[in-house]
């Protein structure tokens, strides 16, 4: 593959993952200035970010930690909010067969659900198309980038514009899930997952530390196997 | 030094669960069931979320015209729908938050 083939690649990945780092802008941002108002070093709060790099065992972390929780309670919990990230993992699977373990290790600790997502658009859309790995790291690396600058914006500017949070700008991730999902409801079994997640996350929504999705996601999983059982594979 | 270790331990729950799977890409032989089973993750964990996210609101199930979130989402569904095509499902679906959002301030002026 050519070098020029492969810069295509990562900045369609960047590209494609604007929509979902603007609204991720915001959640940073709060977690910085929550994380500053509770208290906690800014190196620390940076060092979170930028090691550990996921939303919401970031915000379940801190609110555990001001609760003073047990750090083995804390690592559990966040452990389980992380199952979500096994299914996409899983799901990529098929394109991680021929990576070198290195591109694995570095692609895995850039998994997110913004970065899942436009990855799958993106396979969706164009199967079988060559260096995907450079458009998951262009859609990785913009990501992380943009988190690192709004946990710095939000623990130094946080109480500044403490309105932020309620613009609503996580609308972005919602219609850009929309826009990404309605095109692969194809087979009946399709439409009937989608339902299946739709209702269940809303009956679980009360679960604690995101279960209620892992939960409805696993359930919808379920349900789209049973029925295009025999089918032929889309 | 506490924030430390728990942020080193974080960094690894978070890992495995991402890596384990790319770790045995290739190496294990995955039978059909579960790769079929695998195909629907995109639409149920994204759709769960989607849920969530639209209708959620404030730590409580927000159904009712005034769910600007949920607006937005099924107008941004019907365009996908319609156009299926991503750019146009976000312009719509943001376009109408957006309109709905001036609405309600110029009609509290």
């Amino acid at each position: 593959m050519s070098s020029k083939h492969r810069s295509r690649q990562f900045w369609l990945g960047v590209l494609e993952t604007v929509p979902l780092v603007v609204a991720a802008f915001p959640f940073g941002v709060v977690f910085g200035a929550l994380a500053q108002s509770h208290g906690m070093d800014f190196l620390v709060t940076l060092g979170m970010s930028a090691i550990v790099f996921a939303g919401a065992s970031q915000f379940i972390a801190i609110t555990l930690l001001a609760s003073a929780t047990a750090i083995p309670v804390i690592v559990a919990t966040v452990f389980v909010v992380n199952l979500r990230q096994m299914l996409y993992s899983a799901n990529l699977m098929q394109h991680a067969g021929n990576w070198p373990q290195p591109t694995r290790v570095l692609l895995a600790f850039f998994l997110t659900d913004e970065t899942f997502a436009a990855v799958t658009d993106r396979v969706n859309r164009h199967p079988g198309e060559a260096g995907l790995r450079w458009f998951y790291l262009g859609s990785a690396l913009f990501m992380y980038s943009f988190w690192q600058i709004s946990t710095v914006v939000g623990f130094s500017l946080g109480r500044r514009f403490p309105g932020l949070a309620d613009w609503g700008l996580d609308v972005a991730m919602i219609v850009a899930f929309v826009g990404i999902v309605t095109p692969m409801l194809r087979a009946r079994a399709d439409w009937v997952c989608a339902a299946v997640a739709f209702a269940a996350s809303i009956l679980t929504y009360e679960w604690p530390h995101q279960t209620g999705l892992l939960f409805s996601s696993i359930v919808a999983i379920c349900v789209g196997l049973l029925l295009n059982t025999g089918g032929p594979s889309t | 030094m506490n924030e430390w270790l728990l942020i080193g331990l974080m960094a690894t729950v978070t890992f495995i669960p991402r890596y384990l799977p790319f770790a045995l890409a290739g190496k294990v032989r995955m039978s059909p069931t579960l790769a079929r089973g695998l195909d629907f993750v995109p639409i149920a964990v994204l759709t769960a979320i989607i849920a969530q996210a639209s209708l959620i609101r404030g730590g409580d199930l927000h159904l009712g015209l005034d769910n600007y979130h949920a607006l937005a989402a099924l107008t941004s569904f019907l365009a996908a729908l319609i156009w299926r095509r991503l750019f146009v499902s976000i312009v719509v679906g943001l376009g109408c938050f957006v309109i709905l959002r001036l609405l309600t301030i110029a009609a509290s002026v």
